[in-house]
């Protein structure tokens, strides 16, 4: 295995020695069955995990680009559901795709919406738990699918034109974006800078109070709290002892 | 130490669950008596992949299928992935468990492929430590399935047959017969698919495979056979199925079809014939 391993990966090396078609022929098209499984496999798993980015690129040029990847950044773990936190790294420097800057924070979106999908269920709380008296110094829990994804390039709206039939073309700048899961399905929303930092400290466990002093003095905090509560993103209201 | 009775999947058609077929499979099951998952697309923490499987699981009996264990793999087993696969195998308490004779991890690489190894003294000493290990994590009998393979080791000393009766002998684990897998690597090998199922230890069987492959052909034109999952089961598949029953009588059979993924009803009607060939082999 120490060289059969390294030569599923590597097109360059020589087929690992000993191995035969069973009757003393040569094993090399039988060998490239399992190259080929390899990097076909794991290039699906890239396009099922990055649909806009495969959409953005296409076909082609995905296929070709995730095999370079998947070559480069193999899995560690057999769960594939948790594969390609690299490939926005990958394509910040990726040189054929130097002239889409946004390509790796669309891949962040999207890395954030699969975490979102599989993260734990959790029971919301009722609409009317924010009316606690001590909710300045409350801790407000977030539901684990809560996810936040800033960038200087509109992510949403080529998110939305690259998966909604009727979306208008992407256009404008930085966007960030709230991922939230009210039911099944992740819900990718953009939100205000400020409305970010105070779910950022929510979900870095700051109290409540904290939490806003974080957000800063433009939060439209009726319109946050409003948009948490329709999503079921808030579980629980935890004040100290 | 663990219970050696046949596994409780009925000796019925199943399938290899697909979510688009969720509605249809509730709806209109036909043959299909119990369903297998990828032990691997089930280890989130939440979400609609395991409240569909809980869904399911209180309809049909579930085989847990696990195809990333590396147990044929020269490194000690992935405890990290053990224990994602015993929280799965607690929460849901399948009727079945099954991996392959087969490595898919080495280095801290996985390749999401099931890989071949040598059958040899050294190799059936360490897979035979490796079941052990995953049957007592998980405190239940697996079912180990025969690999469909493309080529052979020079190293290799022991029969595919006999390597697998002496890992059912050495661990009391249970097999899982693969039909199309015994089909693909005989025809690879230039041998009979036939003898292969004769020499099958078929009492340690507890569950049946059926799938479809593609063909190729090798450096020297032989044919070349790939387990692609994602065909039809060919005539001459279902007649080996049909050799094998006579020797197993009725088994838990699956239809596994994971690529290029047909309309339910295309899954239904190979489920019903694989049941039509169930009633037959009924004493």
């Amino acid at each position: 295995m120490s060289d059969f391993a390294p030569a599923l990966l590597d097109p360059t090396l020589a087929i690992p020695p000993g191995l035969s078609d069973a009757r003393g022929g040569p094993a090399d098209r039988r060998f490239a069955v399992y190259r080929n499984n390899v990097v076909v496999s794991l290039t699906d798993a890239m396009a099922t995990g990055f649909p806009v980015i495969l959409k953005l690129v296409g076909d082609e040029f995905f296929r070709a680009m995730a095999g370079v990847f998947v070559r480069a950044h193999p899995p560690d773990s057999p769960v594939l559901a948790r594969y390609g936190a690299a490939f926005p790294g990958f394509l910040e420097t990726f040189e054929p795709v130097a002239q889409l800057p946004y390509l790796a924070d669309v891949a962040r979106l999207e890395l954030a919406m699969r975490a979102a999908y599989h993260a734990a269920d959790a029971a919301p709380v009722a609409p009317d738990a924010l009316a606690h008296p001590r909710l300045m110094e409350a801790r407000l829990r977030l539901a684990p699918a809560t996810r936040v994804v800033a960038s200087p390039y509109p992510i949403h709206a080529i998110w939305r034109a690259n998966t909604e039939a009727d979306a208008p073309p992407a256009q404008g700048g930085a966007e960030t974006v709230l991922v939230t899961r009210p039911d099944w399905d992740p819900w990718p929303r953009p939100i205000a800078p400020a409305a970010a930092r105070l779910i950022l400290a929510l979900l870095a466990d700051l109290p409540f109070a904290a939490a806003l002093e974080a957000a800063g003095d433009d939060i439209d905090l009726a319109a946050t709290l409003t948009l948490l509560l329709d999503t079921k993103s808030i579980i629980a209201i935890e004040v100290p002892e | 130490m663990f219970d050696t009775s046949p596994p409780s999947l009925p000796a019925a058609p199943g399938v290899g669950y697909k979510p688009q077929h969720y509605s249809d499979i509730l709806a209109d099951p036909g043959a299909v008596g119990w369903l297998e998952v990828h032990a691997e697309n089930y280890m989130g923490d939440g979400g609609r992949p395991l409240a569909q499987l809980r869904a399911l699981a209180d309809r049909f009996a579930i085989s847990v299928h696990g195809v990333g264990l590396s147990i044929g793999g020269e490194d000690p087993l992935d405890r990290a992935h053990l224990d994602r696969l015993k929280r799965l195998v607690d929460w849901l308490t399948p009727a079945s468990f099954s991996e392959h004779l087969a490595w898919s991890s080495h280095g801290g690489t996985f390749f999401n492929d099931l890989l071949p190894l040598p059958y040899t003294e050294a190799t059936l000493a360490r897979v035979a430590d490796h079941i052990a290990e995953v049957q007592d994590a998980l405190g239940r009998r697996m079912l180990l399935e025969n690999p469909a393979t493309y080529l052979d080791f020079d190293e290799t000393t022991l029969a595919e047959t006999d390597f697998l009766a002496e890992l059912v002998h050495r661990t009391g684990c249970g097999l899982l017969l693969d039909v199309n897998n015994v089909f693909v690597a005989c025809t690879n090998r230039g041998e009979r698919p036939e003898a292969y199922i004769d020499a099958f230890p078929v009492e340690a069987v507890g569950e049946i495979h059926l799938g479809g492959h593609d063909a190729q052909v090798d450096d020297r034109g032989a044919p070349l056979l790939i387990d692609s999952h994602g065909a039809e089961v060919v005539d001459p598949v279902w007649q080996l199925y049909a050799h094998t029953l006579a020797r197993t009588g009725p088994m838990p059979t699956l239809i596994e079809w994971d690529n290029d993924v047909p309309a339910w009803p295309v899954l239904a009607a190979e489920a019903a014939r694989a049941n039509a060939m169930l009633a037959e082999a009924r004493p």
